[in-house]
């Protein structure tokens, strides 16, 4: 039997009041949609496994047809510009440095020099340790910066390692965090373990006073199974995430949109039945306008427009935006641009 | 924010609609005898489109006669191979002109462009392909070595799927070596015109098929010329009946698919988000105009509150308006007459208990529109679950055990097509078995193949369209040479 929640978390705790009471409401909200006073392995499994089962077939057939809806002119506008003010831009690559960051960071700033009504993206999406680069690049802007922390994009460290690494993203002034699940602990069957450690993480981040918003990445190219996807959502939701997150980009498949309708369903029933609105973030392979428009209109008609804004969607892509700008372009001059008329990051 | 779809209309500039047809019969467009035209009518805008030719006895007599000398001279003399080939060039053809074909199907018979691109016209090529591959394998179709064709096929097609009804009756009589006459329905007349002009461009010999167009009157005497070897009807049951009776007695051979009154069954361990898709699938695909629409639901009880909820849910993002906009799931009713049948039913559910519950949305004034309409607290001995209603309204029903879901649901003097939503696989194939329905769906609902055979038991007519079985009803067993 694994250790109970509170045993787990007291470790990671820093001692604020206002964490701790957090994490009390997180775990009472968990045991009473439960219904269980323990929430080990058996417990959850219980909840989880008896969660509606979803059928691949129905599931890409719905995709599909959401696939076939046409957008065009004031709906395209709409969409596009929607599209660049909820993507996280995004580097995470061995070789990134202070500069490329800061370039990363100039192109948020002044996504479409030639149009200053461009919307800016809704974040920069870094590793932990270059955090301050994009904090003092991005000052003043709106842009929010996240980093990717809990030995991304593996997770395959200690929690006391993962935990680290969050603190020093959260230290450092990350305004959100977006951290792996333990996939090997999830098809282990150790639900617990997996719900522990969000519990943990989502402490870490809202720390000494922090206010980092946590986005769970469920990686659901290694989950495979549509059914998992949903039991990993509701996981995640029950343990405090404030956003889902398909992929870490690192393993193929990464976001797809059946997976994300999958992801939506679990935040539109885990608000009817909670109250709590959670956020989705497909990432991962969304490089075009054609698709990112798909995404939108999963979500508007999944969802509807509460979540039709940054605080509630975001794309995690890094070539995305370029294509946006290019489809914008075209959509306000007549004519496409060349890639050479959009800036490199 | 709300992200409000702009309008997305496909062009009808793709498809050129002549101002009156003529009759096609030997391979050319004829005038009728009678001089005698009907209208056909754009049913989302009630604008006339075309003046269509109607079929008399003389130009009758002309059509059978022109399909009896083609298959003495011609088709019936073509190696099997032979025929495949035209086969596979209508079905190339269709392919080709799809968008043109779709365009013209949505104009006159009502359906939603998305709908007519996706699943009519690719699903009636499809079947021109399929039954192009049996041509020259009759022998080994398991109707004995030398199975023959019956020799003229008289066809009449109703108009909830005009060119796919028409490719699951041609192709399969083609195939088998039979000719055809063959008539649309009149509201919908104009994509069996042009799969004519398609036959021209195709060089079919003259003759091996003819399209009559007219009303009941033309298809009356279609069925009852003596020159006429196999009927196939599809459309109501009333008229199934009706010809049964007049062609009994008669050499003819006869298979009839007629109306339906489907159980869709959802158990508390389904698939829930993927069961409202199907349950939205089943009975507003095509403005629920289909024989075998999912009309009746059968929900456990222990989930028929959530269930409705979730589904009415997902009823208010339906997109109903003009059929010509891409982004549009539920078109207008096919014709005036229909649309005063769904109201008169519809009526007759709320008159007798049910409770109504219509999806909130704005329909055009012009034209013939129902907006999609769920009724709950309906009992077995209420109309609206009785009656096939042939339109986008679905009765909700529960149950509480397996034995009492399949009791309700074979509860039909119909019996054409079922639906099971569970998880539980043992559970699929266990009431699948005690379903009295020609097709069985389990966790979806209004799928089409051609490999799949199609028909009904009961008064839902007998004979199947689709796979191996569909040639049964164009062959005639051969014996041993």
């Amino acid at each position: 039997m694994t250790a109970s929640v509170s045993s787990a978390t007291s470790d990671a705790r820093t001692g604020a009041d206002g964490s701790s009471s957090d994490t009390e409401k997180v775990l009472a909200r968990a045991r009473d949609v439960v219904g269980a006073t323990e929430l080990d392995d058996t417990n959850l499994a219980r909840y989880l496994h008896g969660l509606p089962g979803v059928d691949k077939v129905g599931a890409d057939g719905r995709a599909a047809m959401l696939g076939t809806r046409s957008i065009k002119t004031t709906a395209k506008q709409w969409a596009l510009d929607t599209i660049v003010s909820m993507i996280d831009l995004t580097t995470l690559e061995g070789a990134d440095t202070p500069g490329k960051v800061r370039t990363l960071a100039a192109k948020a700033r002044t996504p479409d020099p030639s149009d200053p009504s461009c919307p800016r993206p809704a974040a920069v999406c870094v590793y932990g340790d270059l955090v301050h680069v994009a904090k003092d690049a991005l000052a003043g802007t709106g842009v929010k910066i996240a980093a990717v922390a809990t030995a991304f994009p593996s997770g395959r460290a200690s929690l006391d390692v993962r935990l680290a690494d969050t603190r020093e993203a959260v230290a450092q002034g990350a305004d959100e965090i977006d951290m792996v699940i333990d996939r090997g602990a999830f098809l282990a069957g150790q639900y617990s373990k997996v719900f522990e450690d969000i519990v943990a993480v989502r402490e870490a981040c809202r720390a000494d006073g922090a206010e980092a918003h946590l986005k769970v990445i469920l990686e659901t190219g290694e989950l495979a199974t549509y059914d998992n996807v949903r039991r990993a959502s509701w996981l995640a939701m029950l343990a405090g995430a404030d956003f889902i997150k398909t992929s870490t980009g690192k393993v193929q498949p990464a976001a797809t949109l059946p997976v994300t309708i999958i992801m939506l369903e679990a935040v539109r029933d885990f608000r009817e039945l909670t109250g709590t609105q959670v956020g989705v973030k497909p990432a991962g392979g969304i490089s075009s306008s054609k698709d990112a428009i798909k995404y939108l209109v999963a979500v508007n008609e999944t969802l509807g427009e509460d979540w039709l804004n940054p605080d509630w969607f975001r794309f995690g892509a890094s070539s995305l935006l370029n294509d946006v700008l290019m489809q914008r372009s075209k959509m306000r001059t007549g004519h496409y641009w060349g890639p050479d008329y959009v800036t490199v990051s | 924010m709300s992200f409000e779809y702009a309008p997305a209309p496909e062009s009808r500039a793709v498809v050129d609609i002549a101002s009156s047809y003529g009759l096609f019969i030997d391979g050319t467009f004829v005038e009728p005898e009678g001089g005698k035209t009907f209208k056909t009518v754009n049913p989302a805008t009630e604008e006339v489109l075309a003046d269509v030719a109607e079929a008399g006895e003389p130009d009758v007599d002309r059509a059978v006669a022109a399909a009896r000398r083609a298959y003495d001279k011609v088709w019936s003399r073509m190696p099997g191979s032979e025929r495949a080939k035209y086969l596979y060039r209508i079905a190339r053809l269709l392919a080709e002109r799809s968008r043109e074909f779709a365009v013209l199907e949505t104009l006159d018979n009502g359906k939603p462009i998305r709908e007519s691109r996706d699943v009519d016209v690719p699903t009636a090529a499809a079947h021109f392909f399929y039954y192009a591959g049996w041509a020259d394998k009759l022998e080994h179709a398991g109707f004995g070595p030398n199975p023959r064709p019956h020799g003229v096929a008289a066809q009449v097609i109703p108009w909830n799927f005009p060119l796919l009804m028409l490719a699951w009756k041609i192709a399969p009589a083609l195939a088998a070596g039979n000719t055809v006459v063959l008539k649309p329905a009149e509201t919908t007349p104009l994509s069996a015109l042009l799969f004519a002009d398609l036959l021209r461009q195709a060089e079919l010999p003259p003759g091996v098929v003819n399209i009559v167009t007219g009303a009941r009157e033309t298809g009356s005497l279609l069925v009852n010329h003596p020159g006429v070897d196999k009927i196939a009807f599809t459309g109501s049951t009333p008229v199934g009946k009706r010809i049964a009776a007049e062609v009994a007695g008669s050499r003819k051979s006869l298979t009839l698919e007629l109306g339906g009154k489907a159980a869709n069954i959802v158990f508390d361990d389904a698939p829930i988000d993927q069961a409202v898709e199907g349950i939205v699938n089943g009975i507003y695909f095509n403005q629920g105009q289909v024989c075998c629409a999912g009309s009746r639901l059968l929900v456990q009880e222990s989930i028929a509150d959530e269930l409705v909820d979730r589904l009415k849910r997902r009823l208010s993002t339906l997109r109903v308006g003009d059929p010509m906009d891409k982004n549009t799931d539920v078109g207008a009713i096919n014709s005036a007459q229909q649309l005063e049948r769904i109201t008169m039913l519809s009526q007759a559910g709320e008159d007798e208990g049910a409770t109504r519950w219509t999806a909130a949305c704005e329909l055009p004034e012009k034209g013939y529109w129902f907006a999609p309409t769920v009724f709950t607290d309906v009992h077995p001995a209420h109309r609206i679950a009785r009656e096939e209603i042939f339109g986008p309204v679905l009765s909700v029903l529960t149950f509480r055990t397996p034995a009492e879901a399949v009791a309700k649901a074979n509860n039909t003097p119909y019996g054409l097509s079922a639906g099971i939503w569970t998880e539980k696989g043992s559970r699929i194939l266990a009431l699948a078995d005690q379903l009295r329905a020609g097709v069985v769906w389990a966790n979806t609902f209004n799928r089409f193949d051609p490999t799949s055979p199609f028909g009904g038991y009961k008064e839902s007519g007998y004979g199947r369209e689709g796979g191996r079985h569909g040639l049964a009803a164009y062959l005639a067993e051969g014996s041993a040479l």
